[in-house]
C-alpha cells in the first residue's frame, strides 16, 4: 500500500510545482506509515524520474506510451488506475492545476474517493482526514473531511514548499493497454508560449491596468517584468479594451494567480479583481489615486503616477541584481 | 443536437463573508446570489450562440439546489435556454452533486454538456470532469472556444504553457472559461418568455456525499500597508528582499 503522486512534465521538463506535489505527497506517506510512489506518464528521462527520490519519492511508476505527452482525460485516468491498483492505493494525489483538474476527478468517480481540490494542508487525521482548502475565491478558507475510503488530493501550487533533500528512487515500467477510445479527443494543433514565464505558474508577477493609460505604455512594465524574471498579467478592462491578450487577465472572469510576489501598477483593485489575486503572498500596489481600494489588500503602497515610478523600481531592481550577483 | 449547461447559484462576488453556528456554516442572511459568472458568461451564452446558428435544437439549464435557488434559474432561463431543470437538493460536495446531473443526464441523453470552468463559492472546477467520468463521456477542460459541425466538436483549450486545438466526436463534456463568448444581458422579451417556459423539479437520485465540510475559517488581517515614497524605489527593492523575501 502506498501513496500515489502525479508527476507532469512539459516537454520533459518537470516543473517545481511538481516537485512541491512530491514532497507533500511524502509528508503524507510518512504520515500514514507508508511509501510514495510517482507516476510519470509519456516520455522521461531516468535521471529525471530518479531525482523525484530527492523530495521523498521511493519509486517511480513509468508508463511510456508517447501518446501521453499530450493531456488526453480518459488515457490519464486509465493509467492512474492501473498504478494505484498494483500499489494498492488509497490516496491519491495530482496538482490542482490544467492536468490535475482534468485527470483526478475522474480518478474519483471511479474510484467512489472523495476528493478535495485546492489542498492547503496535509491531512488533519485526529478527526478523520481533514484538509484546509480556500474557498469563496480566497475570503475564507473551509476544512473538509474526506469521508470515503480512498481519498484523492489535488494540491494548490505555491502553496507548499519543495525542498531538495538526497535520494534516488526506483523507476519501474509499468504497461498500460490503452485503447482508440482513450484518445478520442485529436490534438490538431498547439500553440505554446514561449519566451515567456506562464503566468499560472509565475512566481513573480507584474499586472497592469488602466492607469497605464493605453497599451503604448507597456513597454516600461515590460522592463520590470523582464528585469524580475516575472510574468506579466493585467485587469479586466485592460483585456476588454484589447490592450493585452485575454489570456493576460487576472480576476473573477479571468485566471487566478498564486506568486510570491504581485506588483499592480495603475489597477484600482475591484473586488472582482482581487478575487483572482488574494492567495499572493506579498502585494505591491502602484497607483495615484490614494483612495484606490486596492492599497486595503496591499502589503507596501506606493502613491505614484506609474509612467515616472516603474522605470525608478525597473532601476532600483537592475541595481539590486548587480550588488547581489 | 441537445446541449446541457450546468448552472450554479453563488453568493455575488461582492458578498462580505459572514460565519456562524461556531464557524460550521456560512451566514446567508442579506447575501445577493447570482449565476455563477463562468457558468452564465460562457457556457450558457456560448450555448445560446450555438442554437443561434441553428447548430444547436435544444437547451436545458439544469441545476441542483432547493426552491431559492429557482430566481437565479430563471434569470438563466431569460438569458436563453428552453427549459430548466432543479434537481431538489442541497449539496457541497461535487461527487453528489454531478451525481444528480449525470443521472438526469443519463435519462435524456445529450449531445453536448457545457458548464464553467469553476464555481466561485468553492472553486473546486471538478463537476464537468466528473460528470464525463460518471458519463463515460470524453471531456475537454478550460476551453477558450467551441466551434462544432457535423457532430463534431473543435475546441481550443489552455493547456500547460500555452493553447491547443482538439477535435473530438459528440457527446462530449467541456469546462468554459473566458474568450468563448461575450457578456449578454437579459432583454425584456428574454425575461417575460422565461416566465412560460418550464422549470421541472426532479426528486434527487440516491447518492452519498463522500466529503463534508468540518468548519469555516476566515483569513487573518492584512498587517497593515507600509506606504514607500515614489521617489524611493530602493527601499522597497529592499523590503522586498530583506522583510517580505520574495526577491
Amino acid at each position: 500500500m502506498s501513496v500515489i503522486v502525479l508527476v507532469e512534465h512539459t516537454g520533459g521538463i518537470i516543473k517545481k510545482k511538481n516537485f512541491e506535489a512530491v514532497q507533500y505527497a511524502a509528508q503524507i506517506a510518512k504520515k500514514t506509515a507508508t511509501t510514495l510512489t510517482a507516476v510519470v506518464l509519456g516520455n522521461a528521462t531516468n535521471a529525471e524520474m530518479e531525482g523525484l527520490g530527492a523530495y521523498g519519492a521511493q519509486k517511480v511508476l513509468h508508463v511510456a506510451d508517447t501518446r501521453l505527452n499530450d493531456l488526453h482525460a480518459r488515457a490519464y485516468c486509465k493509467a492512474l488506475l492501473a498504478a494505484a491498483e498494483k500499489e494498492k492505493s488509497k490516496i491519491i494525489i495530482t496538482l490542482h492545476d490544467i492536468s490535475g483538474r482534468t485527470v483526478a476527478p475522474r480518478v474519483a468517480v471511479q474510484l467512489k474517493a472523495g476528493i478535495v481540490a485546492g489542498a492547503l494542508s496535509i491531512p488533519d487525521l485526529e478527526k478523520g482526514f481533514v484538509i484546509k482548502k480556500a474557498v469563496f475565491s480566497g475570503k475564507a478558507f473551509a476544512y473538509v473531511n474526506i469521508l470515503s475510503d480512498v481519498k484523492v488530493i489535488m494540491l494548490m501550487p505555491n502553496a507548499f514548499p519543495a525542498v531538495k533533500a538526497e535520494g534516488k528512487a526506483v523507476v519501474e515500467q509499468l504497461a498500460v493497454s490503452f485503447d482508440e477510445k482513450d484518445f478520442g479527443v485529436k490534438v490538431k494543433s498547439i500553440d505554446k508560449v514561449t519566451g515567456e514565464v506562464s503566468l499560472a505558474d509565475a512566481e513573480l508577477v507584474v499586472s497592469g491596468g488602466r492607469g497605464m493609460k493605453g497599451p503604448e505604455n507597456w513597454g516600461i512594465l515590460e522592463d520590470l517584468a523582464k528585469e524580475l524574471g516575472a510574468a506579466t498579467a493585467c485587469s479586466r478592462p485592460v483585456a476588454d479594451s484589447h490592450w493585452r491578450p485575454h489570456h493576460e487577465h487576472v480576476g473573477q472572469t479571468g485566471g487566478t494567480v498564486r506568486p510570491n510576489l504581485y506588483i499592480a501598477v495603475g489597477i484600482s483593485g475591484a473586488i472582482q479583481h482581487l478575487a483572482g489575486v488574494n492567495g499572493s503572498k506579498t502585494i505591491v500596489v502602484i497607483n495615484k489615486d490614494p483612495e484606490a481600494p486596492f492599497f486595503k489588500a496591499a502589503n507596501y503602497g506606493i502613491v505614484g503616477d506609474a509612467m515616472e515610478v516603474l522605470p525608478r523600481l525597473t532601476a532600483a531592481v537592475r541595481k539590486f541584481k548587480e550588488q547581489h550577483k | 443536437m441537445k446541449i446541457l449547461v450546468c448552472i450554479s447559484q453563488v453568493p455575488d462576488t461582492s458578498t462580505k463573508i459572514v460565519l456562524k453556528n461556531n464557524d460550521t456554516s456560512v451566514n446567508g442572511d442579506g447575501v445577493t446570489y447570482i449565476i455563477n459568472p463562468y457558468d452564465e458568461w460562457y457556457a450558457l451564452v456560448r450555448a445560446i450562440e450555438l442554437k443561434e446558428k441553428g447548430i444547436a435544437s435544444d437547451i436545458h439549464l439544469i441545476t441542483v439546489g432547493k426552491a431559492n435557488v429557482e430566481p437565479v434559474i430563471r434569470k438563466a432561463l431569460s438569458l436563453g435556454g428552453d427549459e430548466a431543470i432543479r434537481i431538489d437538493a442541497d449539496s457541497n460536495d461535487a461527487y453528489e452533486t454531478a451525481g444528480y446531473i449525470a443521472a438526469y443526464a443519463a435519462q435524456v441523453g445529450y449531445d453536448l454538456i457545457l458548464c464553467g470552468k469553476e464555481s466561485i463559492d468553492y472553486n473546486n472546477g471538478i463537476t464537468g470532469t466528473m460528470l464525463a467520468g460518471m458519463l463515460d463521456m470524453d471531456y475537454i477542460g478550460f476551453a477558450t472556444d467551441i466551434q462544432v459541425e457535423a457532430g463534431v466538436a473543435v475546441v481550443k483549450r489552455e493547456v500547460e504553457g500555452g493553447e491547443e486545438t482538439d477535435q473530438c466526436n459528440l457527446p462530449l463534456v467541456i469546462s468554459c472559461q473566458k474568450g468563448i463568448a461575450e457578456a449578454r444581458i437579459p432583454n425584456m422579451r428574454g425575461i417575460m418568455a422565461a416566465r412560460t417556459r418550464p422549470l421541472k423539479v426532479v426528486e434527487p437520485s440516491k447518492i452519498a456525499a463522500l466529503t463534508a465540510i468540518l468548519s469555516y475559517e476566515l483569513p487573518p488581517a492584512k498587517a497593515g500597508i507600509k506606504m514607500i515614497s515614489p521617489d524611493d524605489m530602493d527601499q522597497l527593492v529592499d523590503l522586498l528582499h530583506t522583510e517580505a523575501r520574495v526577491i
